[in-house]
């Protein structure tokens, strides 16, 4: 088990530094940002100067090293725009996309998982059918589109919830500010939080209903209905178990590109996340922030994949004999 | 008659017709089978595959797959009719009165759940006791079938247990209630010929102590030769040849029988080559009029095109071939 954690803790390490090396030099031509800092007309000796306070004049093997130490101490230098450190900046706006992340996250899987299992047991029932139709919509509509729609009706026609920002927020423990205290915070998260989740809710949906299918039509609940098991035991301590397996780590995969691909939806809601800081960053050539926010989504993701690796043996124990191994 | 079999036959089958209905038209998968297994007698059901053994079997349990469906004829459980039953009543018969052996080992255990929690979870279902009670038996029933220190290995997970003790755990799951009729389709055909034999020794011990009687599904000879009392060999969704074990396999009656039989290679005598039966098995979309053997049939005479015989009895057996009524 430990020999297990530490390999993929060593392959996460890999990982990340793979991403680290990629992040920058693709950053590396995306334009230069002295030209943002400075004004047209300030004189070349400044721009030089600049230049050399900023580093940028050192070989790149170079500036990647330095890059790299310093991130591993969550060092991330000093946003262009902002001149704050950027690890300051992401701190301040991480509570908010990982609220709606999680949010979006539990609300998908608490309504897909009951969804999807109710159309495989329900296959010809009306309301599986309408579930079915819906979800083709969820997975086709882009997330955008979702979110203006979702304004026009609630906010614009009905004005029954805001259209953006994130309400009121409390901070908590000195640090951690969060909007699920307030009537307001709560009310500004629902639109967001259903934008999106709502693909992920779909695809859970239709995930759970074909896995469950398939399960409903092995051997293993063959025996079980020869057994003269209960329906209920058949569907809910068997079928769902089995069905789980695969969902988990669909499930997991999509925590991380929910929290990275809230980048669209914090766009449309005005949401002062991370991902609208990250846009922002792209806009203005902030490399620092825009590297640091590739390093942060990358450590999520490797991070949630161990976990979901993790749970996979819990629930599998076929797989709990692999990872002793 | 002997009083023994005057007894009420533990599963009777009256003329069973299983159909399927597709969109290219309803297809008739059993065709009239009736048969009958006693108590405590094993009845070995043989034929090619697609014959409808298995068919015979999820009809008996009411677990057919949709869109099969039993069109006519009756099932009989101890004299009492439950081909109409509920759902809900057929259940409490499947494991309870009717235990079930399927042929992969490796696919029937729950992989995710411990060999004891799906014997106890058997046991309570069916048998008012306590976890503890249940736990116990699940014990007991794990040492019968022959499974080394089952204190312990109740507590391990399927993947953990060898094909051949995955197949002794099936028995035991099947036995769990004390059923007094046991389906097993095709036992052994997934297993290593060493683990084979002692799979069917076993079973058969296990039935002759409980007096629970057997059907036994299977396309091996040697299986049937050595542990069934009767046999019925199936062609074309119709039992075709019934009797005493040593008369079908010794002197069949029946062509196909006959065939079926001469296919079997023997260790004593060294025949130039064995018994070859001319074509294959007709598909469900195309059973010939009359007797559906016919076409392949060595002795086939004009009245095999036009009709369809029935099974009489032929010594201690029934054959349904115009030869032997002819005969008679």
């Amino acid at each position: 088990m430990l020999a297990f954690v530490i390999r993929r803790i060593l392959q996460s390490c890999m990982v990340l530094l793979t991403v680290a090396l990629l992040a920058f030099t693709m950053f590396r031509f995306v334009g230069d940002p002295v030209a943002q800092i400075v004004s047209l007309d300030t004189p070349a000796e400044e721009v030089r100067k600049v230049r050399e306070s900023l580093g940028l004049d050192d070989p790149v093997i170079v500036q990647m090293g330095r890059y790299l130490y310093k991130a591993v101490q969550l060092d991330f230098g000093i946003s262009y725009q902002f001149r704050q450190p950027v690890i300051e900046l992401l701190a301040e706006r991480a509570p908010a996309t990982l609220e709606l992340a999680l949010i979006s996250s539990f609300l998908s899987l608490a309504i897909g998982i009951p969804m999807g299992v109710y159309t495989a047991l329900r296959r010809d029932s009306l309301f599986a059918r309408v579930f079915q139709s819906i979800s083709l919509v969820g997975v086709s509509l882009p997330t955008f589109l979702i979110g203006i729609l979702l304004i026009y009706l609630f906010a614009v026609t009905l004005g029954w919830l805001p259209s953006f920002g994130r309400g009121q927020v409390v901070t908590v423990s000195g640090r951690w500010s969060t909007g699920l205290l307030t009537a307001s915070g709560l009310k500004a998260l629902i639109l967001p939080a259903i934008t999106l989740g709502l693909y992920q809710m779909t695809l859970i949906m239709r995930l759970v209903r074909a896995e469950m299918l398939e399960v409903l039509r092995s051997d293993h609940i063959k025996f079980a209905r020869a057994r003269g098991l209960t329906t209920r035991a058949i569907h809910f301590r068997h079928a769902l178990k089995s069905t789980l397996v695969p969902v988990i780590t669909i499930a997991g995969l999509q925590l991380g590109s929910i929290i990275a691909f809230a980048v669209i939806t914090e766009t449309v809601f005005q949401w002062p996340g991370m991902g609208a800081l990250f846009l922002k960053a792209v806009q203005n050539v902030d490399i620092p922030i825009m590297a640091a926010y590739l390093m942060i989504i990358s450590a999520l993701f490797v991070t949630i994949n161990m976990v979901v690796d993790l749970l996979y043996a819990f629930v599998d124990p076929r797989l709990r004999a692999t990872i002793k191994g | 008659m002997t009083p023994e079999s005057v007894k009420t036959p533990v599963l009777e089958l009256r003329n069973l017709v299983v159909e399927f209905v597709t969109r290219h038209g309803t297809l008739r998968a059993l065709d009239g089978i009736s048969l009958s297994i006693a108590p405590g007698e094993v009845l070995g059901v043989v034929g090619e595959s697609g014959a409808g053994k298995s068919l015979t079997g999820a009809a008996v349990i009411g677990l057919l797959e949709p869109p099969g469906r039993i069109a006519s004829g009756e099932v009989l459980l101890a004299g009492q009719r439950i081909d109409q039953l509920p759902m809900e009543e057929l259940r409490h018969i499947r494991g309870k009165r009717i235990g079930t052996i399927f042929q992969d080992p490796l696919t029937s255990l729950d992989p995710l759940y411990r060999v004891g929690e799906q014997l106890i979870e058997t046991i309570r279902t069916h048998l008012p006791v306590t976890e503890q009670e249940a736990r116990e038996r699940a014990i007991a029933l794990l040492a019968e079938v022959g499974i080394p220190a089952p204190e312990k290995r109740i507590d391990g997970y399927p993947h953990e247990f060898s094909g051949g003790m995955r197949q002794r755990v099936v028995i035991a799951l099947a036995l769990a209630a004390e059923p007094e009729l046991i389906i097993a389709d095709e036992p052994t055909t997934a297993l290593d010929v060493s683990v084979q034999a002692q799979i069917i020794a076993v079973l058969k011990k296990l039935c002759r102590e409980r007096g629970t009687a057997v059907m036994l599904i299977t396309h091996d000879m040697g299986v049937i030769a050595e542990t069934a009392d009767r046999v019925a060999v199936m062609y074309a969704g119709r039992v075709i040849e019934i009797g005493p074990v040593r008369d079908v396999v010794k002197s069949p009656k029946h062509p196909y029988a006959k065939g079926l039989m001469g296919s079997i290679p023997a260790l004593d005598e060294r025949p130039e080559r064995l018994l070859q039966i001319e074509g294959s098995m007709p598909r469900l979309t195309a059973i010939p009029e009359g007797c559906a053997f016919h076409p392949r049939c060595p002795h086939v005479i004009p009245k095999c095109h036009e009709s369809r015989p029935v099974l009489e009895h032929v010594g201690a057996g029934q054959v349904a071939c115009f030869l032997h009524e002819v005969r008679s």
